[in-house]
């Protein structure tokens, strides 16, 4: 075969492979949203279940899944930032920092499941929490530091050192020009990194398993050491244990719509929140 | 003044420290966690706590093993000769047989004479084996014999083929077809991702124009971002129904419905970490191969897939690790039979899914609890292997750029 075909044979393989990869992501997309939309009305999103979960709305998941979600960002985002500003900042580029670095990515590939066991030992059993929105966004906010210190280390980087060194030879300090001036450049990618992290935490069900997750609980939350329902845990619920579990198939793509539509706009407002400030800070 | 400000700079450094140090002390804590719960495994008796297995007296059998134990009361061992004793019919009494045999009044009050009547039937029978609760033993012991039937064995429970987390009297926690299980799916899932992932990783560093490379990417990246219960529910509804139609299977929950999903879901890293290590590859290398009259996909394979090949093994590792370690997308779909598996259409189960799905259900500190405990250290263990042999290959690959 001449080399010529092999190449015309060959890229149109990618192609194909391309367009096959798209086409999967948008068929998922396009079934859960084809049979989720008509189930969306206002009264699922503000009703409680109703008649085992085959009638009635999501209010107390959304519910729960919010505080969840504000829960392990208030546990999560200032200690992410904060150890990424040692890490850039402060640490230098010695072993501390490399070790460090190593047992950031090693966190982030642990599975959830495990996260899951782990909160539970910790925070539910040793420490008394009990199954609580306290116990429940702990594990999440442990799962998602890696994230936060990542996407924060990047924003800090991409701020040049004229910066920094200008702001030292004005005369002054260095928390003072991490706080006046590193911080502040880099906050718009820093919040990005935090619009991801809400995305990713609002659709984990294997750490809330075992620390928060109630299998159905129509009252809302009062403190954090209540349990609650959550999106993710619901929806596992009525595919494979409801009391019924054809009738609560119309619940089931109403919640999964919701979970996909949290983490699109998440991350549609990330990605436009970049280009923003990407295009602001290059003009400026 | 200024020597206070120089105490609180001091102050916020040292917080800055700690905090930087939140994910070693992470680590560190699951580390000890998970063995403090799971490690008293070992410990624990063979058989279920607060309960005995009694013989004859005269039954020259002194231990049996959590196997044998559970061959015996599944009636698939049924002569002493088989486990070492005299060549007997081994006949099987569980406790609640006893009240069958007297009546509650031959009992007594609150069963005071209970403990006397368990040591008659069995001084009666010389083949007996009597499961019974500890509370109930006879302070006198001479009509029976007390089996030792010895700790849970470290080599069981990682060798062993059967995990029967609640059989009685003795649950068998061999975890052997859990991590095959996993191991199974993650590979299969691999196989059918890593061509795709590859080739699609291929058309987005060499061939798609840029304009299009700006549109895919970030919509493969949001591929990673659906929450695995959202494919576990696509996989149940769609993908179980199909392969159980076009294949003609009694059941679609099988290792392949679970192996496409994995697939599909580990994608995205294959996709991203390949094609990143491939636009990585010097321009100069590409241009001197062009120049010497190669074609542009004769440079992709001779030049460029070679130069990225340890980005793609990471990529490949990052997968399987991805694919391991996930937990609801494979619970929904692969019909959690814990066996071994023997074939790609049959029900398997992952150790994610098995956690998972058992650990609400088992009080606090008991021996499934700890066993569960133990397949979390094992899962753990996996999937550190993985990240550090990830990362030493693409530290290797960053060496080479230096060069």
């Amino acid at each position: 075969m001449n080399k010529k075909t092999t190449q015309k044979i060959a890229f149109i393989t990618f192609r194909a492979l391309g367009l096959l990869v798209v086409a999967i992501l948008l068929g998922i997309l396009g079934f859960i949203i084809y049979n989720g939309i008509g189930v969306i009305s206002w009264e699922f999103l503000t009703a409680a279940p109703t008649e085992g979960m085959t009638a009635g709305g999501i209010f107390p998941a959304i519910v729960g899944t919010l505080c969840l979600v504000v829960g392990s960002m208030v546990f999560a985002f200032p200690l992410g930032v904060m150890s990424a500003v040692y890490m850039n900042e402060y640490a230098g580029n010695g072993w501390v920092v490399k070790f460090i670095r190593v047992m950031t990515n090693n966190l982030s590939g642990i599975p959830s499941i495990v996260f899951g066991l782990f909160g539970m030992a910790l925070f539910v059993n040793t420490l008394k929490f009990g199954d609580s929105i306290l116990a429940g966004s702990l594990t999440l906010g442990l799962l998602i530091l890696p994230l936060i210190i990542r996407t924060t280390e990047e924003a800090l980087k991409a701020i040049p050192d004229s910066y920094r060194t200008g702001s030292l030879a004005l005369g002054s300090s260095k928390l003072q020009t991490i706080r006046r001036v590193v911080l502040p450049m880099a906050f718009p990618n820093i919040i990005t990194g935090l619009i991801l992290s809400i995305g990713r935490v609002s659709g984990e069900t294997a750490p809330i398993l075992f620390t928060v997750a109630a299998y159905f609980l129509p009252k809302l939350p009062t403190g954090i050491f209540d349990q609650v329902m959550a999106l993710p845990y619901h929806l596992y619920v009525i595919v494979t244990s409801g009391t019924d579990i054809e009738s609560s198939r119309p619940i089931a793509y109403g919640t999964a719509l919701v979970l996909i539509a949290i983490v699109l706009i998440m991350n549609l407002l990330a990605t436009s929140l970049r280009k923003y400030f990407g295009k602001k800070v290059k003009t400026g | 003044m200024k020597q206070l400000r120089r105490i609180f700079e001091r102050i916020v450094e040292v917080m800055l420290a700690l905090s930087g140090s939140i994910t070693t002390l992470a680590i560190f804590l699951i580390i000890i966690f998970l063995f403090k719960e799971g490690l008293g495994l070992f410990n624990n008796s063979a058989v279920e706590k607060g309960y005995v297995l009694c013989v004859h007296p005269t039954n020259p059998v002194e231990q049996l093993n959590p196997q044998q134990i559970k061959h015996l009361f599944d009636s698939e061992i049924t002569n002493w000769k088989e486990v070492g004793g005299r060549d007997e019919e081994i006949m099987i009494f569980r406790f609640d047989e006893i009240f069958s045999i007297y009546s509650d009044e031959e009992l007594g009050e609150d069963y005071a004479l209970l403990p006397q009547k368990l040591g008659e039937v069995i001084a009666q029978n010389s083949n007996i084996i009597a499961f019974l609760p500890e509370k109930y033993l006879p302070e006198d012991r001479s009509s029976m014999k007390v089996l030792l039937s010895g700790t849970i064995d470290v080599a069981a429970f990682f060798g062993g083929q059967e995990w029967q987390p609640t059989a009685t009297p003795a649950p068998q926690y061999g975890v052997l077809p859990l991590v095959l299980g996993t191991l199974w799916v993650s590979l299969f899932a691999i196989l059918i991702a890593l061509p795709l992932g590859l080739g699609v990783a291929i058309y987005l560093s060499e061939l798609a124009e840029d304009r299009t490379r700006k549109i895919l990417k970030p919509t493969i990246e949001l591929l990673a971002g659906i929450p695995s219960v959202v494919y576990g529910f696509f996989g149940l509804v769609v993908v179980v129904p199909l392969i159980q139609k076009t294949l003609h299977l009694p059941v679609g929950e099988t290792a392949f419905a679970g192996s496409l999903i994995l697939a599909v879901m580990a994608l995205p890293t294959i996709i991203t970490v390949a094609e990143d290590s491939m636009r990585n590859t010097p321009r100069a290398m590409r241009e001197a191969s062009l120049a010497l009259g190669a074609t542009s996909w004769q440079t992709i394979y001779k030049v460029i897939l070679p130069y990225s090949s340890s980005g793609i093994i990471a990529a490949v590792v990052l997968g399987i690790g991805r694919a391991i370690g996930e937990t609801m997308a494979v619970l929904m779909v692969t019909g959690n039979a814990a066996v071994m598996p023997h074939s790609l259409f049959e029900s398997v189960r992952t150790i994610p899914a098995t956690i998972a799905a058992e650990l609400g259900e088992t009080p606090a500190g008991g021996t499934h609890y700890q066993a569960l405990f133990l397949l979390g250290i094992i899962l753990f263990s996996m999937t550190l292997i993985i990240s550090l042999s990830a990362e030493f290959i693409s530290k290797r690959q960053q060496r080479k750029g230096v060069l």
